[in-house]
């Protein structure tokens, strides 16, 4: 099993990282904030103005850590790649089967049901916590979520095609987004959710959630990367420059797992408060330096949470599932699973 | 595993600030300074025997001296520290 390898996150502004023997150094202003030796470590994400020594780009590149740079929001502004990029022959099979409507629509249909299933694990681990301490039309409001998303599992495994797939997502996001806000325990109008906002988010619980959304992307792109799979092309989402549709297509199942559950947990067990975001001009919301800090450390030690992963029945931490999905899906591929066992969440 | 490496090496001469240095720059490589001449590394076995075989290659047994505590897959758990030069849990959260 591979190990838990851990991420740097640089969020001091005008941080400067080079690479010192196999060790890779953190400045601020000229002196050491931070060091680190590379073989622990599988990331490193700079929020806002850090840079990078060419000599430490390149080792990153060697060693298959995925060196990202991330606006402070969390938005997704560059990487560092270097000249290798997996495996040629594992790529190939990989363009041809996402090409291959037949092949990917198999994929599609995984992916959404696990992503629905998820959702659905998340609503009814509400239910089975709180459920009596709810109202009552709050707690029916979850049980018929709970339901459509039950349907919706059934469902996207008929599905015809992948629009009709992708649709039937559309509908599940509704439904769960829609009863979302009866997971939020904390009487308080600043945690009110009204339904998904981005670009920018328009309230706290979006703006937590886009951060941890990318946060997970990062991860998901650099697992992918490092069992030879190429991020871009994917099979849900559609190629678009610059986008990484495989690293989004596997998000898609961890994201309830992962981000929602945290963020619910964050907010409900007060890690996060109002005041922990700032309200621009143009009504997007964005979150303070230290509550980034804060959700960061609550992020990292999630990642080494265990959990027993329901297809390859082996304890692992959350951390690692990303890489597990990335290896299943490469075992698929190449033709040694018959199908791409998605990430089911009990 | 955690491997705790501590050395002393002979500096009477030239040759020997040089063997310092670069036995230092090994366990840096693989680890993390807690004192002067103490170094906590977390290497896999493949990493520990590269490590250990550099340090030997590095070092001239015949003057220094070099000791490996192999403290287990629950080293981390063993180690109480007091006083200054606090050090950084690699394994924690990693924010600078």
């Amino acid at each position: 099993m591979r190990r838990h390898l851990n991420t740097i996150y640089v969020t001091t502004e005008n941080a400067w990282l080079r690479k010192d023997g196999a060790n890779v150094v953190v400045e601020v202003e000229g002196r050491e904030r931070g060091r680190a030796p590379l073989h622990l470590l599988d990331g490193i994400i700079c929020f806002g103005h850090a840079g990078a020594s060419p000599a430490l780009m390149g080792a990153c590149a060697e060693a298959n850590i995925t060196l990202s740079w991330l606006s402070p929001q969390g938005r997704f502004l560059a990487r560092a790649e270097g000249a290798r990029s997996g495996n040629v022959l594992l790529r190939r099979t990989q363009y041809r089967a996402a090409d291959d409507s037949a092949r990917a629509l198999a994929i599609v249909r995984n992916i959404i049901a696990a992503k629905a299933a998820n959702q659905r694990t998340v609503l009814r681990r509400a239910l089975r916590d709180h459920g009596a301490a709810l109202a009552p039309d709050a707690q029916a409001q979850l049980q018929d979520a709970e339901q459509r998303l039950t349907n919706v599992v059934r469902r996207v495994a008929q599905a015809p095609d992948i629009d009709t797939a992708r649709g039937i997502e559309g509908e599940a996001a509704q439904v769960y987004f829609g009863a979302f806000n009866q997971l939020i325990r904390v009487e308080d109008s600043a945690f009110v959710f009204a339904g998904r906002t981005r670009r920018p988010p328009l309230d706290r619980v979006n703006a937590l959630l886009s951060f941890l959304y990318a946060v997970l992307g990062h991860d998901c792109r650099s697992a992918l990367e490092s069992v030879g799979l190429d991020p871009q092309v994917g099979f849900l989402h559609a190629d678009r420059p610059g986008r990484s549709s495989l690293a989004l297509d596997l998000m898609e199942e961890l994201r309830p797992v992962l981000a929602d559950r945290l963020a619910l947990s964050l907010i409900n067990r007060r890690q996060v408060a109002a005041d922990d975001f700032t309200v621009s001009d143009g009504g997007a919301v964005l979150m303070t330096e230290d509550a980034r800090k804060a959700v960061l450390v609550a992020w990292q030690d999630r990642k080494k949470d265990e959990i027993r992963h329901p297809f390859l029945e082996e304890s692992v931490t959350f951390g690692l599932v990303a890489h597990l999905q990335s290896l299943l899906l490469a075992r698929h591929l190449r033709g040694e699973l018959d199908g791409y066992p998605a990430f089911i969440w009990k | 595993m955690l491997v705790l490496i501590t050395y002393d090496v002979n500096t009477e001469d030239a040759a020997g600030r040089r063997r310092l240095r670069r036995v230092a720059r090994a366990c840096l490589d693989f680890g993390q300074r807690v004192q002067h001449s103490v170094f906590e590394c977390d290497v896999d076995p493949a990493r520990w025997a590269e490590l250990r075989a550099r340090l030997i290659a590095e070092a001239d047994t015949a003057k220094d001296s070099l000791r490996f505590y192999q403290l287990g897959a629950k080293g981390r758990q063993r180690i109480e520290h007091v006083g200054a030069k606090p050090v950084l849990d690699l394994d924690g959260p990693l924010l600078f």
